[in-house]
């Protein structure tokens, strides 16, 4: 799978990821080379293999319901760019 | 007293023949010395290295000190310190003094251990060389134009030079066992589960596992002690009991069954690297031993389908770094979208914002059974061949690197052959086994790392192997000259 100039545009976007005009082309091609790569796989036949997300067979655990962590905002809020009575700031959303 | 073993020091630190305070003047001067070089560190505290210190010596004192207390270690900066900058060698957590101590650091601190500083790394521990870095390279101790390793490269190169006696370290694909090969040093990645990830910073959770890089095993056996053990902040924590690492290293190894993958050994792998795990095998057989070819047929998909896994699992990861709550944020951004855009673009490096972008794609509309889903149908086969390995024999062994280290710029610009530089180490990731990387037999001066897998939660199986080969050889004692 070789990937267009607009491909890279589409994903950088989903990505939230800003990639320069002058870049695309560059970016295209070495990710096209990493798809050649994971390519490879398509060699095996894996139906009716179950997916493995997960190396160990673990259930998620359950604890009680009970408060084990206290209130921090204001010490995680201390190492934020921008707040404001404990809110955190971003531009103007709604106009 | 910097090429001591953590026993040895330990022992030295309880007799009264010195003290942790001197022991970590003495590594703080070896780092002033020659960390100019190597670049090992992103971030040192002598002032805090040494209060600790302080502390560790009344500890002592008292009489209840374990083996670890007052010994001068490193943390990964990927492991995140209370107070201490916690960087991932990204521009992105450049400013992040991190809120609260990873689980591995709280448990080690407890231990007693004196924290020197923060170790360099690829940019948040994608690469095999140290060379993605938002703090530069770093140089290995034994040919300054040579790359370390990665990404726990700083980590490596430090243990290596002995600028620490002990450092932590993360394995996704091999980011413990390769730097520790090229450095020639011990690397011991865990169990997936084993070690606490809660405060680690993550880069591909379902294979992410903490780890030691030491000089011996013998080392890493104390330190594992230290790190292993369920924790309730990380969900996916194993909840097996810990046994005693030290315990049986010195056990005997008649009849250990030894499988040699046959696809481990293939035309990608130097001749002379061959040669040396060969020797080393061959060491093993003399110890009782006995080798046997074995075959895991789908190993040589490791690498294509850890391309799919681990960028699926970091384009997730790394979403949260939005320049929202903390981090980089970009200069004067004109609305939210551009908030996002352009902190992420200029917060990360390129090999970052690539992964990134294979994720995304994988896990796209349209494409997610294509990648994702085969990704993890794959993972699956590579897991059943080690499975019915593990029917017949004790240990896989194996090189751990198909080369010695290359140079510094070699591989920088080809991402595919940087990738190709652990097609031996990703398959245990990706089941989730523990793996160690152990010294043998240099080539032209550059160290060459033994691997040795074993199956799930047996690292003391594995330690005793890795130090049984260390009582019988040199290898892991060579210094690079000049340190």
């Amino acid at each position: 799978m070789s990937l267009k100039r607009s491909d890279v545009e589409n994903i950088a976007h989903l990505a939230r990821l800003a990639v320069n005009t002058s870049e695309l082309d560059s970016v295209a091609g070495d990710l096209s080379t990493i798809l050649h790569l994971v390519e490879q796989m398509n060699a095996v036949d894996t139906t009716g293999v179950i997916p493995m997300a997960h190396p160990l067979h673990m259930a998620q655990r359950l604890r009680p319901d009970v408060v084990n962590e206290t209130d921090e905002r204001e010490h995680f809020q201390s190492i934020a760019p921008a707040t404001e009575m404990g809110l955190y700031l971003v531009p103007r959303v709604v106009e | 007293m910097h090429n001591k073993s953590i026993m040895a020091l330990g022992a030295g630190l309880r007799a009264g023949d010195f003290s942790s305070v001197e022991l970590t003047r003495a590594f703080l001067d070896r780092i002033a010395q020659y960390d100019g070089e190597l670049n090992c560190f992103i971030t040192l505290d002598p002032e805090r290295a040494l209060t600790s210190a302080a502390a560790a010596d009344r500890l002592i004192r008292s009489g209840k000190a374990g083996p670890l207390a007052g010994i001068p270690i490193a943390h990964k900066d990927i492991f995140c310190t209370d107070g201490v900058k916690t960087s991932c060698g990204s521009r992105m957590l450049d400013n992040f003094i991190a809120p609260y101590d990873a689980t591995v650091v709280s448990r080690l601190s407890e231990a007693g251990t004196v924290m020197l500083g923060k170790t360099n790394m690829d940019e948040f521990a994608m690469g095999s060389s140290n060379e993605t870095s938002y703090y530069g390279v770093v140089r290995n101790p034994w040919d300054s134009s040579l790359v370390p390793g990665g990404s726990s490269g700083g980590s490596a190169a430090s243990v290596a030079a002995r600028l620490c006696v002990a450092a932590t370290g993360t394995d996704t694909g091999g980011s413990i066992r390769q730097p520790a090969a090229l450095c020639g040093i011990t690397g011991l990645k865990p169990t997936y589960g084993r070690v606490s990830r809660y405060g680690m910073i993550a880069f591909a959770s379902s294979l992410d596992q903490g780890g030691a890089l030491t000089r011996s095993a013998e080392d890493a056996a104390v330190m594992l002690q230290a790190m292993a053990g369920f924790d309730h902040r990380d969900s996916t924590s194993a909840q097996e009991p810990v046994p005693d690492y030290s315990e049986n290293l010195n056990a005997l190894l008649t009849g250990l069954k030894i499988g040699l993958p046959k696809e481990y050994f293939n035309e990608g792998l130097d001749g002379e690297v061959a040669r040396s795990v060969e020797l080393a095998v061959d060491e093993y057989r003399r110890l009782g031993a006995e080798a046997m070819e074995i075959s895991l047929p789908n190993s040589e998909l490791s690498v294509a389908t850890y391309y799919v896994v681990a960028p699926a699992e970091c384009s997730s990861n790394l979403s949260r770094f939005d320049g929202v709550r903390f981090g980089y944020r970009c200069q004067e951004p004109k609305d939210l979208e551009d908030l996002y855009k352009r902190s992420r673009s200029e917060g990360f490096g390129a090999e970052v914002k690539r992964r990134i972008l294979i994720g995304t794609y994988a896990l796209s509309a349209g494409y997610y059974d294509a990648y994702y889903l085969k990704a993890q149908q794959i993972r699956h086969l590579i897991s059943d061949d080690f499975r019915r390995a593990f029917d017949k024999v004790d240990v896989i062994m194996g090189p751990t690197s198909p080369t010695t280290a290359f140079a510094i710029g070699e591989k920088a610009d080809d991402p595919v052959t940087m990738y190709l530089s652990d097609i031996y180490t990703i398959a245990a990731n990706l089941a989730g086994l523990p793996g160690i990387s152990i010294p043998v037999r240099p080539v032209a001066g550059k160290p060459v790392g033994l691997q040795i897998i074993g199956n799930y939660f047996q690292e003391a199986k594995l330690l005793n192997v890795a130090h049984r080969l260390q009582q019988e050889s040199d290898w892991h004692r060579a210094l690079p000259t000049g340190y």
